[in-house]
């Protein structure tokens, strides 16, 4: 440092003169920084030791346990995920959202639906099959959920719920998106909101907890953990029944039904009169 | 009496003739009867479209009495108890609840429902068919304006019917189509308001709008559309049938067949064969799964909520139309929804309704015509029909447009903005290239009558070049061409046709003779051209006869000049 300062390098003369004068100033001001950075170090270290003293046990144990699950999953997301969504979780401008506080719930989500990791940038993250294995997401999981937190993943037995009161609930709150029993439904700009068919129960109770993409987060204010146990009920029941008037030809009414008249329908009385018609 | 018809020449001798005589004495009915039975019919097969709309209407009135024993048109709330799991303890109108036991309490009821669902969309499809066989062949030319006129009447009540019957059940899906149809009265300037609260007697949805849709789907619009085909029916056979130009067949005569047995037979298959077809449709695919859609609740709607196909095309027009309200001085407003559901097919109708007096007036053409036409022979009339369906079919598309743009991968927005150019850009394209191929087509059958079939077969000339040896269909002047003029008919394009080959083996799914002894039967005519006419009858409606008549013109020649 000193080295570097083109005064140090002065000729020094007698201590009686102006120069000497400086140099003890300056030697005091030396004293003095000293001083002051053992001050803060002294200050550090007895807020860290007080921390360290006072802090609850649970931090404590999460610092101690975070190697593992949370290791492999830091190493999983900064191969697949560093790019749009950060080095630290914060986010890329124009890239990804931060994933600061979506918790658990949503990592669940999107990446065992397989929307994410993302092809590329479009309109809308289209679901397809999952690129991690179960031990994959949780580890990604245990990462994202270290550090910010945020929704985590319900336990226990998903449905059971009331299936009339799920239905419902369901034509209130998710029909106007995803059509009558779930069909999907097309958003404005290329959006969708996603066919529910073949979803597992976890996946619907995360996509409310959490509201993916365009759909809102249906909390546990807006729908208790009862209800969305009854509108998975009734999602899953309707998803594994049998169409008891014959082929279901998509489950959204008129559009195919119109489409089955003409090609179907008036095809096979066309043919019947062409077949008439040769019949002279 | 007993003397009489001992002695009366040709008197009838067995036991079912002594009764129909009996019966013929007090009635009087021979005449009448034998005049009908030997009716003739056309044998084309466009001329029986008519007759599925006919057969269809049948099974809706059948399989809507049955539904009639079973459902309850009352909107009085109730909590469902039925069968069906997934509602159960549900409040509900009755009207829904007495539908899902039709489903799935009724013995039948669900097949019912859908036979019924069914033959109401091929009803109206079947129409539509119909009425463009009539359009694009001329055949709404007076004499037939009237039948063309109860033609689009019924079109409209079968709009008004199936859309009253979509609307009854009273779940979700018919419910939002109700809340539209509201609106749309309400968008009425002056009379709309007034015109809801008498239609629904009072605020959207009130207790009475089920019942009163009730009535007018199982009594008034059956009951006039009933008394409307009898009319048409009555008028057709007063007026007797067009027919499609072709050998032996005059502005004064009906070539075809008897009603008794040949026709009576065919219309009995034909009946048999819409039964069929409704039933499979009705047992084998689903249709309009109400217990899906759940009751009606004015706080939900689901995406993509669609009228049937009918209607979906001025869903479409709403689905298009910018939202632009028209505020006038004073409060007053027009909504942007009057114009493309209420403007537009009053516009779409009228056009329709008169078009026969339109073309009369344009073209001056005032005469009576039984003989059709073939549409490349009406080009300006074949192209303003391919422009309107091309209009329609947008619309049509617009009205599935968020269907289509979630199952194809296509932005929403998008499909709004291609149906709104499309709707304006499409049909004048669509008459350009309809009018340039009729014209093309007219071409090519004066060419084929002058020049003859292209055989295909290339021939070389001593002096090396090489032409394609052309069959004259009729005699030839010096020159080679061909002197028969056009006469309204199909000219025939291909050798086969005109008879060139022998006929082929008999049977439509699979062969109904033995080969080798069609072969043997070939091998014993004699060859040429010439042979194998003299088994032909030119009144049939059998291919060959068609067109002209290929012996005249001899064997192939080679072009002279």
């Amino acid at each position: 440092m000193s080295t570097t300062n083109p005064q140090s390098d002065t000729p020094l003369a007698d201590a009686g003169t102006p120069v000497d004068r400086a140099r003890a100033r300056r030697r005091s001001k030396h004293r003095r920084r000293l001083a002051n950075v053992a001050g803060l170090m002294a200050s550090l270290v007895l807020t860290g030791a007080l921390y360290s003293v006072f802090a609850p046990a649970q931090a404590a144990d999460e610092t101690t346990s975070e190697s593992a699950a949370e290791a492999a999953g830091r190493e999983l997301y900064e191969r697949s995920c560093i790019s749009c969504h950060g080095e630290n979780l914060e986010g890329v401008p124009n890239r990804g959202p931060s994933l600061i506080g979506v918790g658990e719930a949503s990592v669940y989500f999107q990446v065992h639906t397989g929307r994410m990791p993302l092809v590329r940038q479009e309109a809308d993250a289209p679901d397809k099959p999952a690129v991690f294995s179960d031990e994959e997401i949780d580890q990604l999981m245990a990462y994202v959920q270290a550090n910010g937190g945020g929704p985590t993943l319900p336990s226990g037995d998903l449905r059971g719920g009331d299936l009339a009161e799920g239905g419902e609930l369901f034509r209130l709150n998710c029909a106007s998106c995803h059509n009558f029993v779930g069909q999907g439904g097309a958003l404005s700009s290329g959006k969708a909101a996603p066919s529910l068919q073949g979803s597992n129960d976890l996946e619907i109770y995360t996509a409310m907890l959490t509201g993916p993409e365009n759909m809102p987060v249906f909390g546990d204010n807006q729908l208790t953990p009862e209800e969305k146990r009854s509108i998975i009920t009734y999602i899953q029941t309707i998803d594994n029944m049998a169409d008891p008037g014959g082929a279901g030809i998509g489950r959204i009414g008129p559009v195919s039904e119109g489409l089955v008249v003409w090609v179907v329908g008036i095809g096979a009385l066309l043919f019947g009169i062409f077949w008439m018609g040769s019949k002279a | 009496m007993a003397a009489r018809t001992a002695t009366a020449p040709g008197a009838p001798t067995t036991k079912l003739g002594k009764a129909a005589l009996e019966i013929d004495d007090r009635l009087i009915v021979a005449g009448p009867v034998r005049r009908t039975l030997n009716k003739v019919f056309p044998d084309h097969w466009s001329f029986l479209l008519g007759e599925i709309a006919l057969y269809t209407f049948v099974i809706l009135l059948l399989s809507g009495t049955y539904l009639t024993f079973f459902f309850q048109a009352s909107m009085v709330e109730v909590t469902y108890d039925g069968s069906y799991d997934p509602l159960r303890g549900l409040d509900m109108s009755i009207a829904y609840a007495s539908t899902l036991d039709i489903s799935f309490d009724v013995r039948g009821g669900l097949f019912m429902r859908q036979l019924h669902h069914w033959a109401a969309l091929l009803f109206v499809a079947s129409m539509v068919v119909h009425l463009l066989r009539i359009f694009f062949t001329g055949a709404f030319r007076r004499p037939r304006e009237t039948n063309w006129l109860i033609g689009v009447v019924l079109l409209i009540l079968s709009f008004l019917e199936g859309f009253a019957g979509y609307s009854m059940p009273d779940d979700l899906l018919s419910g939002t189509g109700l809340r539209i149809m509201s609106a749309i009265i309400l968008a009425i300037p002056v009379i709309g308001t007034w015109t809801h609260w008498a239609v629904f007697g009072g605020d959207f949805v009130g207790e009475l709008i089920v019942g009163r849709l009730y009535i007018a789907h199982v009594l008034l619009i059956p009951a006039i559309m009933l008394a409307l085909i009898a009319a048409h029916l009555l008028i057709l056979v007063k007026q007797k049938h067009t027919q499609f130009p072709g050998p032996g067949r005059t502005e004064h005569n009906v070539v075809g067949n008897r009603l008794f047995p040949t026709f009576a037979g065919k219309a009995t298959g034909l009946l048999f064969v819409v039964f069929g077809v409704c039933a499979a449709l009705g047992g084998l695919v689903q249709i309009n799964p109400v217990w899906l859609w759940g009751p009606y609740n004015p706080a939900q709607v689901s995406a993509a909520s669609q009228p049937d196909w009918y209607i979906m095309w001025l869903d479409g027009s709403s689905r298009l139309f910018p939202a632009w309200d028209l505020n006038l001085p004073g409060d007053y407003t027009i909504p942007a929804l009057f114009w493309p559901t209420a403007v537009l097919p009053g516009i779409v109708f009228t056009l329709l309704l008169f078009y026969p007096m339109i073309e009369r007036k344009l073209t001056g053409d005032t005469a009576s015509h039984h003989l059709l036409q073939r549409p490349r022979d009406v080009p300006v009339r074949t192209s303003l029909g391919l422009m309107a369906i091309t209009f329609y079919m947008v619309l049509f598309i617009s009205g599935g447009n968020d269907v289509v743009a979630d199952k194809f991968d296509i932005s929403l927005n998008a499909m709004t903005w291609a149906g709104r150019i499309g709707m304006i850009v499409l049909p004048p394209i669509a008459y350009v290239i309809t009018y340039r191929i009729c014209l093309g087509l007219q071409q090519h059958d004066r060419e084929v009558l002058e020049h003859g079939i292209e055989t295909g077969v290339i021939r070389r000339l001593p002096h090396g070049e090489f032409i394609e040896v052309h069959q004259p269909l009729g005699p030839v002047d010096e020159h080679g061409h061909g002197q028969l003029a056009y006469g309204g008919a199909p000219v025939p394009k291909r050798m086969n046709q005109a008879g060139g080959a022998r006929r082929a083996i008999r049977g439509f799914f699979s062969p109904v003779e033995e080969p080798t002894v069609v072969e043997l039967e070939q091998q014993r005519e004699g060859r040429g051209l010439s042979a194998g006419e003299r088994g032909r009858e030119l009144t049939t409606s059998g291919r060959p006869s068609e067109g002209g008549r290929p012996s005249d013109g001899g064997r192939p020649q080679d072009p002279r000049d």
